[in-house]
């Protein structure tokens, strides 16, 4: 078969890329627990390994460029490289967030007793799916699944203007805890911008099966 | 392809060797003043085709061609065309540059002295030979041997040869297949600039050159009878980031078995 | 691993070795010998005749006194019946070579003229002299002159002429024409001004060949009616001659020492035509080539 290198090397990125995106979930889930639990200890553990996430990008990155430069790259292998290079940025960027969320947790501290919002749980749950999601309709190349991502963004934008306006409601009822209410409307902040990458990287899915570059216009079942 | 403003178009046209067909039924469009390129694997009959475009196929006594081969409306094979005649009109540049062995300038001076030019023949040489990117080279040493210049000054001149006769379209056989990477890519350049002013064909086995260089591409492959057709043709940036057939993707992405 | 053993290699290598040097040994012990052959009958013949060579010897005609004899006659008949025939076989042949090789190149006749053509440089030839005596000086009635005998021999090397243009007009590279054709020529004007001037070298050195072989001949120019002794210089394309080769076979028949010595001298003389014009021949080829090459 010809090309086999090429091929084989392509595979072994995009597994690379899946294992980014788990580490990345893991980092989501990690940091919720540990605002939930107000454990500081597990949310040193997200911010220090934000790192390797960081890291794993670039090394990412950098085999992508190698492989354009000598591989010549045409139609559906040059997509393929360009999504991966875009996806492995958006990847990164989510782990900043899961970072940021665990950073808050320790300004917070284990003083505080304010409770954080019931909604964001749900909101970093459907993030989650969403992450999964747009992966795996990377992996089977499926834009219906890249569709349906897109598509649960709604709930978690919903869910976040419903937040924020609990949240600026209770500022002005307790001042006394602005400080933790502030604090939760970045958490927020932080999770509707995971769920918002998770779409970019179906965009990029899309792009990858047809070639179409440009904003998602919400669609159905084209193949 | 509509609304292409085509200068030269196939209909139905197929190639035989005595009995066997080497091409089948291609409608092609050509567009004037534009690049166009014919890529596809070895055997599927590209320069043959290539050929029909200045019934140079002619020259081959096994060859006949069936279908039309339409020059601003007008077609090339029928009966009160004469070859000669065309073939200023349509040039070509060959795939090993093919300099007579004679003097630079008599080169560029000799299609248009058999043509019967009445004119200023040195006037013209130079002309050609500024329009084909290499007076600068050679304007020292017109009456030098041909042969003594580089791969790429060659087929320079093969070009300003081609030009001297004041063609429309100028038919490219691999002309830079026999070239180093930086001759190539002057010879690319100077396709770029030509092309403002005539219409090209270029058949390529180089799939980055044929990216690089054209504005449309066709995309000929053979099936298992050993006749060559025509899968797709569009335009170059669509062809290569996001062509129409798998056949054409596997093709480019140098996955054909 | 190793099937073959050190040992076995090294003692191939040797025998290989000594039988190179030994061929090559072989290869110039025949030059040597070739040559020698020949620089021994030059010598022989500058000895014997060089000093008979003189103005009157080139300006008298032959005689029945050794010291009078001269070569006048058959050094003119010589170069004029040539001429005629090197002109001859030059048209013929080359433009049979081209109809051959250009415009009938794959067709059958063309395969089974090519395959005849080169069974007649097998001919003996003095059948040429007969064909030369019925048709060139009886049916078209040129009489026993140096334009018959100059056809004749035109016939006779005419296949040399045709094999070496036939030869040189299909060494022009193919691309050469298709540049040609591009262009918008003619298939004439590819002829003429490619094919042919290309060719020209190889043709020229056909013409040579061929004429370096109508000069030594002496039996087809006899049958046809050349004569033995001329006490004039042919002084038109119809008059009678004769030619060197028969007035030396002449000489040498006869029992006097003294034209022994004037068959030598003639022979030198017939060796040095043949050197001009040979060289004449390669200076007019290589000056061409550098007129086309530019």
């Amino acid at each position: 078969m010809v090309r086999a290198d090429f091929d084989r090397s392509l595979e072994e990125l995009q597994a690379e890329l899946v294992g980014l995106s788990e580490m990345v979930e893991r980092a989501i889930v990690k940091s919720m627990d540990a605002l939930e639990r107000r454990d500081l200890a597990v949310a040193y553990e997200v911010v220090d390994e934000d790192d390797l996430i960081d890291e794993k990008r670039f090394d990412l990155e950098e085999k992508c460029i190698n492989l354009i430069a000598t591989q010549q790259p045409l139609a559906i292998d040059l997509r393929t490289l360009l999504a991966v290079l875009h996806i492995a940025v958006e990847l990164e960027r989510m782990g900043d967030y899961a970072e940021g969320i665990g950073k808050i947790c320790l300004i917070i501290g284990d003083a505080i007793p304010v409770a954080m919002p019931k909604e964001f749980s749900r909101m970093a749950q459907i993030g989650l799916e969403m992450l999964r999601g747009s992966m795996k309709s990377l992996v089977e190349r499926d834009t219906a699944l890249a569709n349906d991502v897109w598509d649960s963004d709604d709930e978690v934008d919903a869910l976040y203007d419903g937040v924020c306006r609990q949240t600026f409601l209770d500022m002005v009822q307790h001042p006394n805890t602005i400080e933790a209410d502030t604090h939760f409307l970045w958490v927020a902040h932080d999770l509707e911008r995971i769920a918002d990458r998770a779409t970019n990287i179906a965009e990029r899915v899309i792009f990858l099966v047809t070639g179409k570059v440009g904003r998602y216009e919400g669609q159905s079942d084209e193949e | 392809m509509q609304d292409l403003d085509a200068i030269l178009q196939t209909r139905g046209l197929s190639v035989y060797y005595d009995t066997k067909k080497v091409v089948t039924d291609v409608n092609l469009d050509v567009a004037r003043n534009r690049i166009t390129a014919i890529i596809g694997p070895s055997g599927c009959g590209k320069s043959t085709l290539l050929r029909c475009f200045n019934r140079m196929n002619d020259l081959i006594p096994s060859a006949r061609v069936e279908g039309q081969v339409l020059f601003d409306g007008r077609d090339l094979y029928s009966h009160d065309v004469d070859p000669t005649e065309i073939r200023y009109l349509i040039g070509m540049v060959f795939q090993r540059p093919n300099p007579f062995p004679k003097s630079i300038y008599d080169n560029v001076a000799f299609g248009p002295r058999i043509n019967g030019f009445k004119g200023d023949v040195a006037e013209l040489v130079e002309r050609s030979l500024r329009r084909a990117a290499l007076w600068d080279e050679v304007k020292d040493r017109l009456k030098a041997s041909a042969l003594s210049l580089s791969g790429g000054q060659q087929q320079r001149l093969c070009i300003a040869r081609a030009l001297a006769v004041e063609p429309r379209v100028i038919l490219m056989d691999e002309p830079c297949s026999a070239l180093d990477p930086i001759a190539t890519l002057a010879i690319e350049e100077l396709m770029r600039e030509l092309s403002e002013d005539y219409s090209i064909i270029i058949v390529t086995h180089n799939m980055q050159q044929a990216a690089r260089v054209s504005n449309y591409t066709a995309f000929l492959m053979v099936e298992e009878a050993r006749v060559g057709f025509l899968v797709e043709f569009g335009e170059s940036r669509q062809i290569f980031t996001n062509p129409e057939d798998e056949r054409t993707e596997a093709y480019i992405t140098g996955r054909f078995g | 691993m190793a099937v073959i053993s050190r040992a076995d290699f090294e003692r191939g290598r040797t025998r290989r070795k000594w039988t190179g040097r030994v061929f090559h040994g072989l290869c110039l012990l025949s030059v040597a010998i070739a040559l020698g052959m020949l620089a021994v009958l030059l010598l022989y013949l500058l000895i014997q005749g060089a000093t008979r060579i003189d103005w009157g010897f080139l300006t008298s005609f032959a005689s029945r006194h050794p010291d009078q004899a001269g070569i006048k006659a058959g050094m003119l008949g010589s170069i004029y019946v040539v001429m005629v025939a090197g002109v001859v076989a030059f048209t013929l042949g080359v433009a049979t070579a081209l109809y051959l090789e250009e415009y009938a190149a794959r067709s059958k006749f063309a395969r089974i003229a090519k395959i005849n053509i080169a069974n007649l440089a097998g001919v003996p030839s003095i059948v040429y002299g007969m064909l030369g005596l019925e048709i060139f000086v009886r049916n078209l009635s040129m009489g026993k002159s140096v334009l018959a005998g100059g056809f004749t021999l035109a016939l006779l090397v005419l296949p040399i002429v045709i094999v070496a243009a036939s030869e040189a007009v299909r060494a022009v590279p193919p691309s050469l024409r298709e540049g040609s054709y591009a262009l918008g020529a003619t298939r004439w004007q590819v002829v003429w001004h490619m094919v042919i001037p290309q060719a020209f070298p190889g043709i020229m050195t056909g013409v040579i060949l061929a004429v370096s072989r109508a000069i030594g001949e002496t039996a087809p120019l006899i049958a046809m009616g050349a004569l033995t002794y001329v006490p004039f210089t042919p002084d038109s394309p119809f008059s009678q001659f004769t030619v060197l080769p028969i007035q030396i076979f002449n000489w040498t028949s006869k029992s006097q020492e003294g034209f022994q010595e004037a068959a030598a001298a003639g022979i030198i003389v017939l060796l040095a035509i043949l050197l001009v014009m040979n060289v004449g021949a390669v200076f007019l080829r290589n000056r061409f080539q550098k007129e086309w090459e530019g």
